[in-house]
């Protein structure tokens, strides 16, 4: 086969191309047409179906996620926002953290292991391209049923692939979560979160600049694995007739991986990189057309030089390859030649591929002639937008109004304590310690709170003690319910989770995971949660520093429930003062802080005891949030409270149980005069935690609280070994111990 | 008593850590001359009764569900004659 140079294109205007086999529309391959004035070559035809494809394009979300940067609130905190590999905030003491959390579902459902090790992997890289040393990771996930078949394969794969990328890389997996529902069966979600610390001079931005310098490309050589990975895969419905289109899967190398971790971090430590990117979806097409895009010149690439695995490999496959472990810099000539001694030293191949040159064209050459000859921002920032139509389903207000509040109730404190059991035992509910203890959480000696503390905490700095912490969530119940509120309380969850820790939230990432952009039904709930989102960091002051979407999430004509997946970074001075969620001093009274109403829409006790999901999830008051993060903050700082968990899915009984059975101490509740018992313990109404008050502080808190305008409820005190709910019932702490330890394993072990 | 050879590879396009490992480590130790290493995995099934077609196409599900992952790993399936095995082990 003649190879298909821009000349040989430019003279056969009418040689047939595979546009449709590799995901572009008619509309969208005319202008690829109309851009360049005659056809593209192969290799052109390559990079742009990639760059165009929804996971690199954003061309059904981006005129929606326009809201994160319109309505981002003021803050001085945000040092780089969107757009770049990863958002940057400043912690203090000269700190900034980056935090990014991104996808890896679909290729973690074909190979869980490979899938989500690589998630791992290049979420990793990511930050390392901002110029940030990784310090620990996340991972949000969700999976279908948990006694289906399936989910058995897919889960034990996915936790050894985080665990075995994660513990070898020595980062600690500090938290994250483990959801289950049949809407993920088809469709398990793999979400990874990684946090990086650098020094504000550190940060590095993904732009090619200055003519002449060398475009140099490091890491793992190519391959050809996961080739159309980005187009094919993550942009597609899985489709059972078209087996052809599985393509290959990615494998990773962590320890190659770690190397280019101290590789690159001692790269920039002696200053010798103008730019710089990592290689992920859509490999060296992304990496030379952002680069190239984002800079003020062209740029030159001898695809031939680049370092092969597979010998045989076509200029398309090796500009399609998303072979791992791989990264480009930028770097000037006078230092290239450190840059190259320095990999050679970490046995990592580097290899000048180009330059950047004064023109304005990306230009790609194969053996001397040109393959590629296009204008960068039309690959990388400039491809299709879509105003995709959508439409409230009609289904909404049915579903709406299936009142959770009309299904039966337990009638006597028998039968409460019966459904206590089951909800706290139930695979959503349980204990998740037989997934988190397969990752390795304290590697590097930095982590402070790790699972199933209410959020991820690690040190920063071992003088003065400051600290960051993390906490991922979202619920896919109350998004289905109403997306926009939805979005805002896994907003509201995450952030109290942070606050409830100690630690003063800052900014947030997210990872959007919803169905086909093609059915109007999912382009509207991705267009409540959106506006809910940026509404509800507008209003808490927490910008969105970046993140990522995940479309064409459903099995045939079934979507995902609407998923956005929220996460919050949050600062504390000194780690030594934070709150650690365990009662663990006999004689502390319990307070229950915020108000309880009778909220049972898709709640955990809605779908354990009746399987139902319908009406309202719970309001939002995210000033009510923002008051209750300051509470806890201050009461952390002043020594207030000896312990605090926040009340998410399961309401109060949950946060009870967790928090005694951490401790190793009981409770004894005391129902308020005038409240039903039943709502108490499980109504799931949004801004509100429990904490333990040392006796000593009671007169000191309640004042602050009473000050403030923040209900505080005396509810009990920590006592004994059993969780006793007066007048309701009694559960001594092994016999809750056992079903909520026990549910996990015995499904999956 | 037949013995069935199942082995397995990485698929060719499959990055194989392992024997990018072992390659390396090759020209360290003074072996020249080999220019790519991939490690595999080999089961030997010692089969009851003949092996008919019945038994290989068992033993190729055997391969293809459990010992082989064929999203990443191809698998060849072999007849090993036992008698050439144990006249082997007499003559040494």
């Amino acid at each position: 086969m003649t190879l298909d140079t821009t000349k040989h294109a430019a003279q056969t205007p009418d040689t047939a191309q595979p546009w449709a086999e590799l995901g572009l529309k008619q509309d969208e391959y005319e202008r690829i047409r109309a851009i360049l004035g005659r056809r593209p070559t192969g290799a052109e035809l390559a990079m742009y179906s990639v760059m165009w494809s929804e996971h690199c394009s954003y061309k059904s979300s981006k005129v929606h996620l326009r809201q994160f940067g319109e309505k981002a609130p003021e803050t001085d905190a945000l040092l780089v926002g969107i757009g770049e590999n990863a958002g940057v905030v400043d912690v203090g003491q000269g700190y900034a953290v980056t935090f990014k959390v991104e996808s890896h579902n679909h290729p973690s459902y074909v190979e869980p292991y490979q899938g989500a090790a690589t998630g791992v992997g290049g979420i990793v890289r990511d930050i390392l391209a901002m110029g940030a040393r990784p310090v620990a990771v996340m991972d949000p996930l969700r999976f279908g049923a948990a006694d289906h078949p399936d989910t058995k394969r897919v889960l034990p794969g996915v936790v050894a692939g985080i665990g075995g990328y994660g513990n070898c890389l020595g980062l600690p997996n500090i938290g994250g979560e483990v959801v289950f529902d049949a809407c993920y069966q088809g469709n398990p979600l793999v979400n990874a979160l990684c946090v990086g610390v650098m020094k504000h001079e550190d940060i590095h931005l993904a732009k090619a600049s200055g003519t002449g310098n060398k475009v140099i490309l490091y890491g793992a050589r190519t391959g050809g694995d996961g080739i159309g990975g980005v187009s094919v895969l993550a942009s597609e419905t899985f489709d059972d007739s078209k087996p052809t289109k599985r393509p290959a899967v990615q494998v990773g190398d962590p320890f190659q991986e770690k190397l280019l971790i101290e590789c690159t971090l001692e790269i920039f430590k002696e200053d010798l990189v103008e730019g710089i990117q990592d290689l992920g979806g859509a490999g060296l097409s992304c990496a030379t057309s952002e680069l190239a895009s984002a800079g003020s010149g062209g740029m030159r690439v001898e695809l031939d030089t680049v370092p092969l695995r597979d010998s045989s490999l076509s200029p398309e496959e090796i500009l399609m390859s998303e072979s791992q472990e791989r990264m480009c810099a930028i770097v000037t000539p006078e230092k290239a030649d450190r840059f190259l001694e320095i990999c050679e030293k970490w046995d990592v191949i580097a290899t000048v591929i180009g330059e950047v040159t004064d023109g304005e064209r990306l230009e790609i050459f194969w053996h001397g002639e040109q393959i590629v000859d296009v204008p960068p921002r039309t690959v990388a920032h400039e491809g299709p937008v879509y105003e995709r139509p959508y439409a409230r389903p009609d289904w909404q207000d049915t579903l709406q109004a299936d009142d959770a509040g009309k299904l039966p109730r337990p009638a006597t404190g028998d039968e409460l304590r019966e459904q206590v059991l089951r909800v706290i035992s139930a695979p959503n509910q349980a204990s998740k310690s037989w997934v988190t203890d397969q990752y390795d959480r304290f590697v590097q000696g930095n982590t402070v709170l790790a699972q199933p503390e209410d959020s991820g905490m690690v040190r920063v700095d071992e003088e003065t003690g400051l600290g960051v912490a993390v906490a991922t969530d979202g619920n896919g119940r109350f998004a289905k319910l109403d997306p926009y509120a939805g979005a805002q309380l896994a907003l509201a969850e995450s952030y109290r989770n942070v606050a409830a820790s100690g630690a003063k939230p800052l900014a947030i990432s997210n990872c959007l995971n919803f169905g086909s952009p093609e059915d109007p039904a999912v382009m509207w709930q991705f267009a409540e949660a959106t506006r809910g989102l940026a509404d509800g960091c507008q209003t808490l002051g927490t910008p969105v520093t970046g993140g990522n979407v995940s479309l064409y999430n459903q099995t045939g004509e079934t979507a995902i429930h609407p998923t956005p997946v929220v996460a919050v970074l949050g600062v504390i001075d000194d780690v030594a003062r934070r709150t650690p969620m365990a009662f663990a001093e006999e004689g502390q009274l319990l307070y229950l802080l915020g108000d309880t109403a009778e909220e049972l829409g898709g709640s955990a006790w809605s779908q354990v005891i009746h399987d139902h999901l319908g009406g309202l999830p719970p309001k939002v008051d995210l000033e009510r949030e923002r008051l209750l993060a300051e509470i806890l903050i201050s009461a952390s700082r002043d020594g207030m409270v000896d312990a605090a968990h926040d009340l998410s899915d399961g309401g109060l009984i949950q946060a009870v149980t967790e928090s005694c059975l951490r401790g190793g101490k009981g409770a004894r509740i005391v129902v308020p005069d005038g409240t039903d018992p039943f709502v108490l313990l499980f109504s799931e109404s949004a801004g509100r935690a429990v904490v333990s008050v040392p006796r000593s502080e009671e007169i000191r808190f309640n004042d602050m609280c009473g000050a403030r305008g923040l209900p505080a409820t005396r509810i009990g005190v920590v006592d004994g070994e059993t969780i006793d709910v007066q007048g309701q019932f009694s559960i001594p702490l092994a016999e809750l111990r056992e079903p909520y330890e026990a549910t996990i394993p015995g499904l999956l072990a | 008593m037949a013995r069935v050879v199942v082995d397995v590879m990485l698929k060719p396009e499959i990055l194989d850590p392992q024997g990018q490992a072992v390659q390396r480590a090759l020209p360290r130790l003074g072996f020249e001359g080999i220019a790519d290493v991939r490690q595999g995995k080999r089961f030997e099934l010692e089969v009851e009764g003949p092996v008919d077609d019945a038994a290989l196409a068992r033993i190729h599900e055997i391969a293809e569900t459990f010992l082989a992952n064929t999203v990443i790993e191809d698998f060849d399936v072999k007849v090993e004659a036992a008698e050439a095995d144990a006249a082997a082990k007499a003559e040494s």
